[in-house]
């Protein structure tokens, strides 16, 4: 199940993002890591030290590209610019599979830079899709979609959050990035219980987990990327992997960074989980 | 035909991107639901305030100078207006702050007394942009030139490469400024804190005095270069097609020195130039 179509049938491990606090680190020591996941846009550039480090990057390591605002969710038409830059980016990097979110954040060509919730809807899911399909068609590699954390629900939806996320990746045939840390974040937010989302996907297309930190505030959870990972989404974790098999997981870090070795230790704490599952599966 | 979702989304964007503290376009009730510890309006208030702390937080890392020349009150009230007026239209926030000067240009009073210094800065502090990741083009070699006729030789600058004719000495101001070298990066999915920013000292206005800067890479650092008034002439004149004869009248026109001391000077230039990694092949649909 891990090695499946949407990951390009690969078994990566355990990555950790790329930043640039930690570029000196890593070209000049070059530290065992699974491998490195890029934010897209940051390297879809037309030349200079982005492009260098990340030649640089991929001399040594994996890398897998994750995007931020190619917005399958937004109503528009897709951005030919963005896909043709993002091709290239693709050839350039030769990332095993591509992934971006599971949400919208653009308006008649104007970007909100951020990762909107959709409202769910069979019309949105059905547009959704095939936007994903168009994406996949012109990169020409399996495309995972991750859900995002939110902080508000709509009216308007006819279904929850994970029968929503369903619905897209079943008619757009793709595969799922599962982020356990916004799934918990949204689940407190909006008050449902994990656990259903996580047994009520389809676990066979679980390409990629994300985990990662985030900050509570009085009335809601904040998915802020700057703290470790704190236990309740390592249980979820545990779960999940538990459910969907040992697959290629990534920690976020994206604010307030520590050290390199930090991020990496935190991220290796997957290790344990992904131990612990794999007993529960032989027993 | 629209449909219901290009609707929906324009409802929300409206009231997710309206001015902070401004009262929501859109009833919230009518499109978000409550959750146990929050109100509809306080939920899309969430978002809002995201979207404006992440734009502000991006054009503050893209101009500290013009932070430190504005101080606080008057940098953010600018940028508030920058970005209502200039909603970004790229996928990337690499492209934010490309209108900038003109905004300042066009609207004097969000800068006075200090706009001529303003615009100056901003229109500095953008080609630092275009120098970091702008596109590259073939360098051409010393043999390059030597070798090819004057009359017909015409070449190219990289496109990387901004020359500046400004008013007041912003390169010595920025070193003064001391910009932190963290670099921007979009992040996936992170929450910005446009309250943690931390200030910037205000520092008085930059020295008045007219200067000629080329913006550069070397190796992928940033550099800035000042030029003489007749080499920037050269410069733009080469960059706009003209042939290397052609370029060298127009740079010195004006000029009373010897035709001989102007060949030293050109063959100067173009030396140091070239290994800049300056000049470069005129690109093919030209």
């Amino acid at each position: 199940m891990p090695a499946n179509p949407f990951n390009n049938f690969t078994h990566l491990g355990i990555g950790i993002g790329l930043r640039v606090p930690h570029y000196r680190h890593i070209l000049s020591n070059k530290p065992t890591v699974d491998w490195f996941e890029i934010i897209s846009e940051n390297f879809m550039v037309d030349g200079g030290r982005p492009l260098e480090v990340l030649d640089k990057i991929l001399e040594q390591y994996q890398v897998v590209q994750h995007g931020v605002s190619m917005y399958f969710g937004s109503a528009e038409k897709l951005n030919r610019t963005h896909l043709k830059r993002l091709k290239d980016l693709v050839k350039r990097t030769n990332t095993p599979w591509l992934s971006d979110h599971l949400c919208w954040g653009s308006v008649d060509g104007t970007y909100t830079h951020d990762l909107l919730p959709m409202p769910y809807t069979f019309e949105a899911a059905k547009r959704t899709a095939e936007k994903i399909r168009q994406v996949r068609d012109f990169v020409e590699v399996p495309i995972c979609v991750e859900n995002v954390s939110s902080y508000m629900e709509f009216h308007v939806s006819e279904m929850t959050e994970w029968e929503f996320l369903t619905e897209v990746v079943e008619r757009a045939d793709c595969g799922i990035l599962l982020d356990v840390n916004n799934i918990y974040v949204s689940s407190r937010n909006h008050g449902f219980n994990p656990y259903d989302y996580l047994d009520n996907i389809p676990h066979h297309r679980v390409g990629q987990m994300h985990i990662a930190g985030h900050t509570k505030f009085e009335k809601y959870i904040l998915d802020t990327h700057d703290h470790p990972v704190l236990d309740p989404v390592w249980k979820l974790y545990a779960h999940a992997t538990r459910i969907c098999g040992v697959t290629a997981t990534l920690l976020e870090w994206d604010d307030r960074i520590p050290s390199f070795e930090e991020v990496h230790a935190e991220a290796l704490k997957a290790n344990e989980f992904i131990t612990e599952a794999k007993v529960a599966l032989h027993s | 035909m629209r449909s219901k979702l290009t609707d929906w989304q324009r409802t929300m964007y409206r009231a997710i991107t309206r001015p902070l503290g401004a009262r929501s376009p859109v009833h919230a009730d009518a499109y978000v639901k409550p959750s146990a510890t929050l109100r509809p309006g306080e939920r899309v208030d969430i978002y809002n305030r995201m979207y404006w702390y992440r734009l502000l937080d991006c054009v503050a890392d893209d101009h500290p100078g013009l932070r430190a020349l504005l101080g606080e009150r008057k940098f953010w009230a600018l940028t508030h207006a920058y970005l209502h007026k200039n909603p970004s239209r790229s996928f990337t926030l690499r492209n934010l702050c490309s209108r900038m000067a003109r905004f300042i240009a066009e609207e004097p009073n969000l800068t006075a007394p200090h706009t001529k210094a303003a615009l100056d800065i901003a229109r500095f502090e953008w080609a630092q942009i275009v120098a970091f990741d702008g596109p590259a083009l073939p360098k051409l070699t010393a043999e390059d030139i030597a070798t090819a006729d004057p009359m017909s030789l015409r070449v190219g600058l990289q496109p990387y490469l901004s020359l500046l004719s400004l008013d007041h000495a912003v390169d010595d101001y920025i070193v003064a400024v001391k910009r932190d070298d963290a670099l921007r990066s979009e992040a996936s999915n992170a929450v910005t804190h446009g309250a943690d920013k931390p200030k910037i000292k205000r520092l008085p206005p930059p020295k008045r005095e007219r200067i000629h800067l080329a913006v550069h890479r070397l190796d992928n650092d940033l550099y800035y270069k000042r030029l003489a008034p007749d080499a920037i002439r050269l410069l733009r004149a080469l960059g706009s097609g003209k042939p290397l004869a052609d370029a060298c009248a127009t740079a010195f026109a004006h000029s009373r020195e010897t035709p001989e001391e102007q060949a030293a000077k050109v063959q100067a230039w173009c030396s140091l130039w070239i290994q800049l990694g300056w000049i470069a092949q005129r690109p093919a649909r030209e």
